[in-house]
């Protein structure tokens, strides 16, 4: 026997969970990797030879206390150094969910590396020492957990241990807070007061702060609803693949033309009068299919192919939507950018290659607005170039349309990233507040 | 008719790993799909192969064969690649060392897993392809948590773990130079649960060494090693016979049993769900050469 069957047995209710993708922004020093720490190994998700290997690399080199960080700085680099350089992606599950954590690190010299880990994620922790209060660098992972519309934000108020569990610091802390959130535009907030290093309120809520009657982080990350920040309403389905099986010996599949893609917005249903664009050619659904077999119906973030009724020329980077309800087809794009690049600046007048969901055209930076002080949210609008991990508003003219939506409707058709003609890299990540 | 539109963590990871394989599909020429007859480039193959019906898995397989593989694995791959109708590509190692490009190592920790970086980075020029899918997960080790889904390897193959590409949404830039490739994850988010309760789902065939099985075996720095015939087994180390199940498949030199009695997919997922151990800490000597064996060897071109 080389090979075993499954036998028919009902999967366990635990491997039927949803994902919630939350990023953790904030350093070593705001407690960062001890909260993770603690929240896998409270979540029994550390395991005995990884923490082993950290405390004997701990033991090592002389440090009094198992350095948890070593479990998520994973380069030799960041080991050597005990900074955190990259995004690094842990995991972990409850019974409710499968986490995914895309941990990035705090520095400004990061904030490239804060802006990929938000870019995907449902909800964002930011972590705010609970002696120093805010910090510049507080204000700048709230701006950008808002300028990548992470829909869900909480401020861990952490250390409570050294200021005594004392309410009136915590309540000084969410007041000034809650006026600064106010410039921003801030969709569900939650302040939760811990100590990741006693774990109070982390997973189970404390005895140390009875005038906290909010859930513990946990419970939070096991709780928040977020099955309604997709976006339900405009159906987006942008063409990525077409499917033709090329199999003369069978009379069904010779015809066969499969449209497949990953939805990127709406529902999509057998009989549905949908639009191609750039065409503005209209048919109807004839199927919707997940790996040959016919399904009910496709929504985000769904990977389906969609079969038409009639023959229309479609390739990948077309884009299928209603005719009442199409995005815009634009050559015109305003919108905020991170510039990645330290070997070159963005300028007006700097040409790129720009990826918008399957479709890939190039494009030329005609304005550059301002560039905004990531600490102060002060517009310079003297600026004429962006370095390294500076935010801007800018103009950009295509060369050919993309199938574009406000970045604040639709997170799939309003992100676009930039790259590099000669080396290739990426270079930049634009938000579009603005396509026509 | 659904009403609540929620997806379970299958359904999502499923959905982002084919649209990973349609986007390289799409915008490269030449890629191919890294097949080590293990659980995780099962579901990888698995889910190729949905994202392409009723058509055929565009890309052939390839398999690095070290000469040392266990011989339920090699049986395994040929017969899934006959029933998918995909070219196989076999790049030997031993070919590499007749040839004399490079040498066994010697001694009682003696591995060709290190050799089959140089065969690999071979066989990717002899085929010119300009992207390969791997089975790797972020899960597994700490290297692997920092690699992008999308990860360039310079025209030596190498990785620079320091400058990687950003990588945001689900946008992957694919442009590469002649010579370049990227080395392609689609189950970088997949969990070792997550892959055991898609092979419960899909009802995928696996080799059978990943099930409870009777086998002579001996102790050597902690992991049980399979008694054969690529590995010098010491005089102070005996063997014995003891109920084991795999939990990794690599190759017989450097990939250890675990002691279980699991023989059915549920047993081993709640085997997988109680453990406080990794499974490359529990099974993989050749992770334990240092803090950065893996780091290491991606560096140089290593899967």
């Amino acid at each position: 026997m080389d090979s075993v069957s499954n036998a028919g047995e009902q999967p366990p209710a635990a491997l039927r969970m949803d994902i919630l993708r939350f990023a953790t922004a904030g350093s070593v020093d705001d407690g960062k990797s001890t909260l993770i720490g603690r929240l896998l190994y409270d979540s029994k998700s550390i395991f005995t030879d990884q923490l082993e290997a950290v405390e004997r690399t701990s033991r090592m080199r002389g440090e009094e206390t198992t350095n948890l960080a070593l479990l998520t700085d994973g380069l030799r680099a960041e080991r050597e150094q005990g900074i955190t350089i990259d995004v690094a992606y842990r995991y972990f599950a409850t019974p409710q969910r499968k986490f995914i954590i895309a941990d990035t690190p705090g520095h400004i010299q990061y904030t490239r590396n804060m802006v990929t880990g938000a870019s995907t994620a449902d909800l964002a922790i930011i972590l705010v020492d609970a002696r120093n209060g805010l910090t510049e660098q507080s204000r700048r992972h709230a701006f950008l957990t808002t300028l990548l519309r992470v829909p869900h934000l909480v401020l861990a108020v952490n250390k409570m241990d050294l200021v005594g569990y004392d309410q009136a610091v915590f309540d000084q802390i969410r007041d000034e807070f809650t006026s600064f959130a106010a410039k921003l535009d801030i969709g569900d907030l939650t302040f939760i007061p811990v100590s990741a290093l006693h774990g109070d309120n982390v997973v189970d809520r404390s005895a140390s702060t009875p005038w906290y009657n909010g859930p513990s982080l946990l419970h939070h990350l096991e709780n928040v609803h977020i099955a309604s920040d997709r976006n339900l309403k405009d159906a987006r389905f942008p063409v990525q693949y077409v499917i033709r099986p090329h199999k003369s010996t069978d009379p069904e599949l010779h015809d066969y033309r499969g449209y497949a893609g990953q939805v990127a917005g709406g529902t999509f249903r057998a009989g549905d009068e949908v639009l191609h664009l750039p065409s503005g050619f209209t048919t109807r659904i004839k199927a919707v299919e997940v790996a040959g077999e016919p399904v009910p119906e496709a929504f985000p973030p769904m990977s389906v192919t969609l079969l038409l009724d009639d023959d229309v020329d479609i390739s990948r980077g077309d884009l299928i939507c209603r005719p009442n309800n199409q995005p815009a087809a634009a050559q015109d794009v305003e919108g905020m950018v991170c510039w990645m690049s330290a070997d070159r600046p963005l300028a007006p007048r700097t040409r790129l290659i720009v990826k918008h969901t399957t479709r890939t055209v190039k494009g030329i930076v005609t304005d550059l607005h301002y560039r905004i002080d990531v600490n102060t949210l002060h517009r310079d609008e003297s600026a004429t170039q962006l370095g390294l991990n500076e935010i801007g508003r800018i103009k950009l003219r295509l060369t050919q349309p993309v199938f574009a939506d406000p970045y604040s409707r639709n997170r799939e058709t309003g992100g676009l990233i930039l790259i590099d003609e000669a080396t290739n890299s990426t270079v930049g990540a634009v938000v579009i507040t603005e396509a026509r | 008719m659904r009403t609540d539109y929620a997806l379970s963590q299958l359904d999502v990871l499923e959905a982002e790993s084919i649209h990973i394989f349609r986007e390289v599909a799409a915008e490269f020429e030449r890629p191919g799909l890294l097949f080590s007859g293990g659980k995780d480039s099962i579901v990888m193959l698995a889910l190729a192969e949905r994202a392409f019906r009723p058509a055929h898995i565009p890309f052939p397989v390839v398999h690095i064969d070290t000469g040392h593989n266990f011989p339920e694995v090699l049986q395994f791959r040929d017969r899934r690649v006959a029933e998918l109708g995909v070219r196989l590509v076999v790049g030997s190692v031993q070919k590499s060392i007749d040839e004399g490009r490079q040498v066994d190592e010697s001694g009682r920790w003696a591995s060709r897993n290190r050799l089959q970086t140089m065969t690999l980075l071979d066989t990717i020029e002899e085929e010119r392809y300009d992207a390969l899918f791997g089975g790797a997960r972020r899960d597994e080790e700490k290297a692997r948590a920092k690699e992008r889904v999308f990860s360039f390897r310079d025209e030596f193959g190498q990785w620079d773990p320091k400058n990687q590409r950003p990588e945001l949404w689900s946008l992957y830039n694919t442009k590469i130079r002649r010579g370049e490739h990227i080395r392609v994850f689609p189950l970088s988010n997949w969990t070792e649960l997550d892959i055991w309760a898609y092979i419960e789902r899909e009802r995928l065939q696996i080799p059978s060494i990943y099930f409870a099985h009777e086998r002579d075996v001996f102790e050597r720095d902690g992991i049980l090693l399979a008694d054969n015939p690529y590995v010098s087994r010491g005089d102070d180390e005996d063997l014995f016979r003891a109920t084991v199940r795999y939990r990794t498949v690599g190759d017989m030199t450097c990939t250890g049993a675990v002691a279980s009695s699991a023989a059915t997919v549920p047993e081993v997922i709640a085997e997988v769900a109680a453990t406080r151990i990794t499974e490359r800490g529990q099974t993989r000597a050749d992770d334990r050469a240092s803090e950065a064996a893996m780091e290491d060897r991606k560096r140089e071109g290593y899967f």
